[in-house]
């Protein structure tokens, strides 16, 4: 689709509607590498991140490459339509490193009817390592903005899954039964304990049972994330739908539990500062840091200035000295 | 004593069951000696006429087949008693298999006495034709019911035909063809719940379905390593000792794959060739034989292209003396040992997929699928590069105008364009002329046996005498099993092995394109409608994938409606197309019409409507002609430029 007139509040207006074509257009956008875009990106972000309901979730899928991801998402997805709410999906996939090429398969599990409120976009996750492509935080800002669920579907690379805690509000681990590394990554520290677990495929019956009780006696080991949270463990199937209602119902109840706690807004600044620092060490890496006095007192400017992150990346490189 | 000839057929059906009737009875008169039936796509994935996605499929590739009337004018004054029928039919095999009994009681013969085939090869579907409905297992559960019930009813009647064929034109090497059809086959086997004494007359009933190309000495070899796993297979894992019932029994069409859109006419001496390699052997000849047309590449043959292939089998049934001879291989070292070979390779496939849990886990996990989508990028890239011969397409190319296709259709057949119409009216009169009462008792009947686990066939024979309609007996089905969508095959991670400059050179075109817009090109690449031949959109995807572009593959059996609405939320730069069964002027201009990106197609379309689809505003259509993928893939890429203006 060729792009609509832009700099407008119009496209702002629209993408909060939920209208796809507007939609689109913010997300091609998002991804536009030009300078020339730089400008009103920052403009749409700042506009989209300051209008956009507080309601709106975040989740994060994640998980090896063939537990059933894109089945749980689909099955999801069918759930929060039912329940009249909207889904904006963004399923990423990797990018072949020699030809720059990726081949982005989900839809294929993904089909909805075109007047439903679903949009799904596909990402190449480009050479960015941890689980997520370069324009997935802007492209979750307007999603976020537009439907009240927004699921970030990861490459999944098991260890390097380390972005997506960084862009949801609510992370979940699928894991298919028998899947031991997984759980000894998670053992060992290197995988960060998400809010949820979930064993999908739950139909494959005893090995499914083991590694939920697996996952349960991890946890008796374990520091948990967040004091007051303890991650649940569910099983479900997409081929019987079991399971899927009560992810729903824990995800709403997580969401609570982040609104109670403040837990919502921690997250979501750390996200922006995590993506401030990321914008500015992509271009100016750790000289650029060191101009600021390292890295540790650039993520204490982020946070001091507490703006869109963007705006925070115009505001260090000129800090920095690295002004047009 | 000469050997006797194979059931001589041509596989045909087209518009209208009426239509369809003429056709099979003047093919009869001339000599042909058994009927193959082509159904149409909504037949195959079991849709109503009138559904949407059956929209411009109805009569292209076979013949319409709503309910038992159809199935009666189909087969009006053939005489079903003594006819040997082939049907090439899959999801919906039981429904069709209940129509032909029903169709064959009402006219007073029994069950018993019906001759013939249902190609009922679910495994194959979800590797390469795509006219699947549901999911692995429930499908398999349906081909057993089949199995079963023929057994004890139509015991004539070969309720399976394990198919090879369309593996190998997807792009199956030889030992791939005979390893995975045989796993097939064991899957089928395996499933079948039976008493040990009952289970040699169901090995009996199993038949093949193969494919013979144009390397027609190893395609001779490949049908004796057939036979001989075969053989092995019943005897050491199924117990069969009687050796008759242990006979690999096969039918053949030969290699379309290998069929030319460039000098046609070549294709008649492909066809009467690739027909050698499975009648030369006599211990492994052919049972049953159909031959595609010289134009098959072109679109639609007429019945007097048809009557060309039938020639052909007759004249080496009737005129040349291979029936008089034993078997001609006997004692040749150098047949032998290319049978050994292929044997070996085919059953190390056949261990590799039996380590999986065979074949369904096989298909499932995507195994089968990635492995032939790997051979077939390999076999494109041989004669991209020359290093496999193809007269015509890519060496001796030069040609004098062909006097074959100066009539106006250009040599192909044109399809009646009412013919859609005329079968949505029959399908309505008939919903109207029907017992409703009967019809919803049936589907109760039919609901009731497939949530129970009862054999579907004496409920489905009941719906095709109550007059219930092929969409109907479908999505009963589905409301208990499922719809199921298969692997693609293309989340392989294998790159171009032989890459070359020319390649290259398309990666930094792409790259340069891409920096110019903005974002790296981004393409949609899905096949609206109902046809399920992916092989060719998964092939165009793999290598624009390889040549830099991000590819949104969208699989199959896609509406515009879906296909617009992908496109717009993928922000895609450009669209390309695939359609074989010829519904490309209904389908394409609905999606080309509604977007503002650029719009390519490829697939099976005549010469005169690639005009009309550049009028309808697609930047480019592709046919079997072009060959060369890598200069499609760079094509694609000027498109988007010039309709950007970053040319």
């Amino acid at each position: 689709m060729a792009l609509p007139k832009f700099g407008s509040g119009d496209l702002v207006e629209r993408v909060l509607k939920g209208e796809h074509a507007a939609i689109a257009a913010a997300l091609s956008q998002m991804e536009d590498t030009r300078p020339t875009a730089l400008d009103t990106n920052r403009e749409l972000l700042r506009e989209l991140e300051e209008r956009t309901p507080r309601t709106h979730t975040v989740v994060g899928l994640t998980g090896t490459p063939g537990v059933g991801k894109s089945s749980l998402a689909a099955a999801m997805i069918r759930y929060w339509v039912e329940k009249q709410e909207g889904v904006g999906m963004l399923a990423i996939d990797p990018s072949s490193r020699r030809s720059g090429g990726a081949l982005l398969g989900d839809r294929t599990r993904l089909r909805f009817e075109p007047n439903e409120r679903v949009f799904v976009r596909s990402l190449a996750a480009k050479d960015q390592l941890g689980g997520l492509a370069p324009a997935t935080r802007a492209s979750v800002v307007v999603l976020r903005a537009a439907f009240e669920w927004t699921l970030v579907e990861t490459v999944g690379v098991g260890q390097s899954e380390i972005d997506v805690e960084t862009v949801a509000d609510t992370v979940v681990l699928v894991l298919q039964p028998g899947s031991g590394d997984t759980l000894q990554f998670m053992k060992a520290g290197v995988l960060e304990i998400p809010d949820i677990s979930v064993v999908h495929k739950w139909d494959l019956g005893s090995l499914a049972e083991r590694t939920r009780a697996d996952l349960e006696a991890i946890l008796g080991q374990l520091p948990v994330r967040s004091t007051d949270w303890r991650m649940a463990v569910i099983g479900t199937s997409a081929q019987t739908g079991q399971g899927i209602d009560e992810l729903g119902e824990k995800l709403r109840e997580h969401r609570a539990y982040l609104d109670a706690t403040n837990e919502l807004d921690h997250r979501r600044q750390k996200s922006r500062t995590a993506w401030t620092l990321e914008l500015f060490t992509q271009r100016f890496g750790s000289f650029g840091l060191e101009r600021l006095g390292g890295r540790d007192a650039t993520i204490r400017r982020i946070e001091e200035l507490d703006q869109s992150p963007l705006d925070g990346f115009h505001q260090l490189r000129s800090e920095a000295g690295f002004d047009r | 004593m000469p050997d006797r000839p194979w059931i001589i057929r041509t596989y045909s059906g087209h518009s209208s069951a009426e239509a369809s009737n003429q056709l099979y009875r003047a093919n009869l008169e001339k000599g042909q000696t058994g009927l193959s039936i082509a159904f149409d796509l909504p037949t195959q994935t079991g849709y109503e006429a009138d559904h949407p996605l059956a929209a411009g499929e109805v009569g292209k590739v076979g013949v319409p087949i709503s309910s038992i009337e159809d199935m009666q004018t189909l087969l009006h004054g053939i005489p079903l008693d003594r006819m040997n029928t082939s049907m090439t039919i899959n999801a919906t095999a039981a429904w069709l298999l209940s129509l032909y009994i029903a169709v064959a009681e009402r006219s007073g013969i029994k069950r018993s006495q019906l001759q013939g085939t249902t190609q009922n090869d679910i495994i194959k579907e979800y590797l390469s034709r795509g006219t699947y409905i549901f999911p692995p297992d429930e499908s398999m559960r349906l081909t057993s019911n089949m199995i079963e019930f023929a057994v004890d009813e139509v015991p004539k009647w070969n309720p399976i035909n394990i198919c090879s064929y369309h593996l190998q034109e997807v792009g199956a090497t030889p030992s791939q063809e005979v390893g995975f059809a045989i796993a097939n086959a064991m899957a089928v086997l395996d499933g079948i719940n039976v008493d040990a004494t009952t289970m040699p007359s169901v090995v009996g009933r199993i038949s093949f379905f193969c494919n013979a190309g144009i390397r027609f000495i190893e395609e001779t070899c490949k049908m004796r390593a057939f036979t001989r796993i075969w053989d092995r297979v019943t005897q050491e894992r199924y117990g069969v000792d009687d050796p008759k019932l242990r006979r690999f029994r096969y039918g053949v069409q030969v290699n379309s794959l290998g069929l030319t859109e460039a000098q046609p006419e070549n294709n008649i001496q492909r066809i009467a060739l690739e027909a050698l390699g499975v009648i030369l052997s006599k211990d492994a000849r052919a049972r049953a034989i159909q031959l595609p047309a010289w134009n098959e590449a072109m679109g639609l043959p007429r019945p007097w292209d048809q009557q060309w292939s039938l020639r052909i089998q007759q004249v080496l049934a009737y005129e040349t003396d291979l029936l008089e001879y034993e078997d001609i291989f006997e004692g040749s070292h150098v047949i032998e040992k290319k049978v050994r070979e292929i044997e070996a390779g085919a059953q190390a496939e056949i261990d590799r997929i039996l380590e999986q849990g065979g074949a369904v886990r096989a298909v499932e996990s995507g195994y089968m699928k990635r492995a032939l989508v790997e051979s077939n990028a390999a076999r494109i890239a041989a004669i991209e590069s020359g290093e496999r011969t193809v007269v015509g397409v890519n060496r001796f190319d030069q040609t004098e105008a062909s006097p074959l296709t100066q009539d106006a259709e250009g040599g192909i057949l044109a399809l009646d364009p009412t013919a859609e119409k005329t079968q949505i009216d029959r399908l309505i009169a008939h919903r109207n002329r029907r017992n409703r009462t009967d019809v919803d008792a049936a589907l109760q009947g039919l609901l009731d046996a497939v949530k129970s686990g009862d054999n579907v066939m004496p409920a489905s024979i009941r719906c095709a005498h109550a007059g219930v309609t092929t969409g109907e007996w479908s999505d009963a089905l589905r409301s208990v099993f499922g719809d199921y969508r298969a692997p693609t095959g293309i989340e392989a991670p294998l790159e171009l092995r032989s890459a070359g400059e020319n390649l290259d050179a398309i990666r930094a075109r792409v790259t340069e394109v891409s920096d110019r817009l903005g974002r790296r090109l981004k393409a949609l690449i899905g096949k609206p409608g109902l046809d399920g031949h992916s092989s060719g959109a998964e092939q165009i995807a793999l290598f624009a994938r390889d040549a830099g572009w991000e590819v949104v593959y969208e699989g199959i059996r896609l509406t515009p409606d879906q296909i617009v609405s992908s496109a717009e939320q993928e922000g895609v730069h450009l669209i390309g197309l695939s359609i074989l069964s010829g519904s490309h002027l209904t389908l394409v201009p609905q999606i080309a019409k509604r977007v503002n990106v650029p719009v390519v197609v490829g697939g099976i379309i005549p010469e005169s409507d690639i005009t009309l689809l550049r009028n309808q505003g697609v930047a480019a259509v592709y046919t079997p002609r072009d060959y060369d993928v890598l200069r499609i893939i760079r094509e694609m890429v000027e498109v988007v430029a010039q309709a950007n203006g970053v040319a």
